[in-house]
């Protein structure tokens, strides 16, 4: 089911939470809410659940108005970051709960439960844990059992608060990986925040990346990397350094020399991001050149951070681990890809 | 030691032999040796004797006098208690602490000033009682008074034993009941009543123990008609004031001998509710 959130605000006690919050969510999209933790992502979130009303604004689910209708009504499927497993019950009463409160008249009949039930616990790869109980479960089951409980329901809309927060970091690539391939298969339009970078990466169709109770830029993954609207976004998604950087005459400056790139629009005082990997070593006056201040080998790269100027500026550069300039005290190089942003 | 040495379980602060012996001594002096103490008594007196003291109807009414209206009193602190507890740990409101601490009071107000003023306020003259009156109840005087005194001084622990636990359970449970599709109704006795059920049983056996022991406040407000309101531990004090010592212990070992089945029943429902419920996760 298509969500459109439009013009939402939220203030808690006059708080505001969020500001003018529009976003569409496509039909059958895996979409993630990323950002740090404050930046509203988690607000945005229970108020498309319902779980929270807006201040003002509305939610559309399809084209019907949302906005006034109770969590119940909203029929969306909820996984909360710490599970929150019905602990009195079995694993199977858990995933029937959904249906079995159902008003009698759209109640399945009891076979029929239990049939989707264990339906769901395949699904999720639990068979054979329908008699335990939620504390005998290791914490990436019980998430699995959170999720078959949301689907029990048939969700129009499945929403994950940061569902694999609280896992370690191999149980949370394993169930990131089968996330998606459980979102191909079943196809519900699904919503998740977290504040991984990497997880949303890897995970989402499209992100949308929030900051201070805004939307700073929704896109693909590859656009929100490689194409960031804005200092936050280029600052949070991926690895980055900036320096203040001078415009003149078409060259870019930092302090009194040219550093060998160009930019032919602005004018003054800029700002300039790079990432590691996107630089290349030269030999010559015109580019960056810097002290080495630390060198460190990450896997197959080596990740150097140099001194550029007298005025303490550190930049990050990432060289193949076996790359000579590595055992150098000073290294001259020029970002290949960047991108500039106003002073502030 | 050796043979200690097989229940001992590792452990990184020392001294199995030292907390164990410790526990044991204490144990026995607070706790054994007057409860033993107390059955000998009650023993001298030989079987027959011993029963037909425990027989004798004026004592068979105080029992019962007392553990009916001890589960009663139990009973409705646990649900008005509950309440309080819901109330106190789910809402915020002006003068929430100050509400917070007098449930508390109870355990601090010497019973007898406690009785005093209920019986002031539930006789047939007093502020509540005057209504009742002419309705033509009567509150004090009647087993319902005595019911009344043990409510009063029962609440504390259920409201303390249920607090903590509501606390602990995350309001994230409740939501995650809204989105699945339970109305309020559904999420309390589905979701949230069963997971209280072992702290209620345990309020409910700390209520009632209590309740069956109060003397202060009860003989206030009870009258002490015998076979209408006179509970067992009065009855105690008036043979003890008889020097009937035997007799006294005879009526405290039954009371003692009931109450430790009732609450070992309740705590064998709780250690299966618990086992049950997975506590600890």
């Amino acid at each position: 089911m298509e969500v459109r959130v439009q013009n939402v605000r939220k203030e808690f006690d006059r708080f505001p939470a969020l500001h003018d919050v529009s976003l569409d969510i496509k039909s059958g999209e895996l979409i993630a809410l990323l950002g740090p933790s404050g930046s509203g992502k988690t607000t945005l979130l229970r108020l498309i659940a319902g779980l929270e009303r807006p201040t003002a604004g509305k939610i559309f689910f399809g084209d019907e108005d949302a906005s006034e209708k109770s969590v119940q009504e909203r029929n969306i499927g909820f996984v909360f970051q710490h599970y929150a497993l019905f602990r009195h019950m079995t694993i199977l009463e858990n995933v029937s709960f959904g249906l079995e409160v159902r008003p009698r008249a759209t109640r399945p009949p009891k076979a029929e439960i239990r049939r989707r039930a264990r339906e769901l616990l395949d699904l999720v790869q639990l068979s054979g844990l329908e008699k335990r109980y939620p504390s005998q479960l290791s914490g990436g089951q019980r998430q699995r059992v959170a999720l078959a409980r949301a689907l029990a329901i048939e969700p129009g809309v499945l929403l994950l608060d940061e569902p694999f927060g609280a896992l370690d970091a191999q149980v949370r690539r394993e169930l990131r990986k089968w996330l998606r391939e459980m979102h191909d298969r079943t196809g519900h339009t699904t919503v998740f925040v977290t504040h991984d970078q990497e997880e949303a990466l890897e995970l989402a169709d499209r992100l949308c990346v929030m900051s201070q109770g805004k939307i700073e830029q929704v896109g693909t993954p590859d656009t929100v990397y490689d194409q960031p609207q804005s200092p936050f976004v280029f600052g949070f998604i991926g690895e980055s350094s900036t320096l203040p950087v001078n415009i003149e005459r078409g060259d870019i400056w930092l302090g009194d020399r040219p550093i060998g790139i160009s930019s032919p629009e602005a004018v003054g005082p800029a700002r300039l991001f790079f990432r590691p990997h996107d630089i290349e070593l030269v030999d010559g006056d015109a580019a960056l050149s810097g002290v080495v201040a630390s060198s460190r080998r990450v896997g197959g790269t080596r990740r150097v951070e140099l001194d550029i100027g007298g005025a303490g500026h550190r930049v990050e550069i990432d060289l193949p681990f076996d790359h000579p300039a590595g055992e150098r005290s000073q290294i001259s190089f020029r970002p290949k890809r960047w991108k500039l942003f106003p002073a502030e | 030691m050796s043979r200690l040495g097989r229940f001992r379980q590792p452990s990184v602060i020392p001294g199995f032999g030292l907390t164990l012996g410790f526990t044991l001594t204490y144990f026995s002096l607070i706790i054994l040796v007057p409860l033993v103490a107390l059955v000998l008594r009650s023993a001298g007196l030989g079987w027959n004797g011993f029963w037909a003291a425990a027989l004798d109807p004026r004592v068979l009414a105080s029992l019962r006098t007392s553990f009916l209206t001890a589960t009663i009193a139990a009973g409705i602190n646990v649900v008005f208690g509950t309440l309080i507890a819901w109330v106190l740990v789910r809402y915020r409101f002006p003068g929430r602490r100050i509400f917070d601490a007098m449930v508390d009071l109870p355990f601090a107000l010497p019973t007898a000033v406690a009785g005093i003023a209920l019986t002031a306020i539930y006789a047939p003259n007093g502020i509540v009682g005057q209504f009742a009156a002419q309705l033509g109840w009567r509150i004090a005087y009647t087993p319902i008074g005595i019911t009344i005194a043990m409510i009063f001084i029962g609440l504390p622990f259920v409201v303390r034993t249920i607090q903590p636990i509501l606390e602990e359970i995350s309001k994230e449970v409740e939501e995650a009941s809204a989105t699945l599709g339970a109305n309020r109704f559904q999420t309390i006795t589905r979701v949230l009543l069963p997971s209280l059920m072992p702290a209620i049983l345990t309020g409910f056996a700390l209520a009632f123990a209590r309740a069956v022991g109060e003397y202060g406040s009860v003989i206030f407000i009870a009258g002490n008609i015998p076979f209408v309101s006179e509970i067992a531990p009065l009855l105690i004090v008036i043979r003890l004031e008889e020097f009937n010592y035997a007799g006294a212990a005879v009526i405290a070992t039954v009371m003692l001998a009931i109450s430790f089945v009732m609450l070992f029943i309740i705590n064998l429902i709780q250690a299966w509710s618990r086992r049950r419920y997975g506590y600890g996760s």
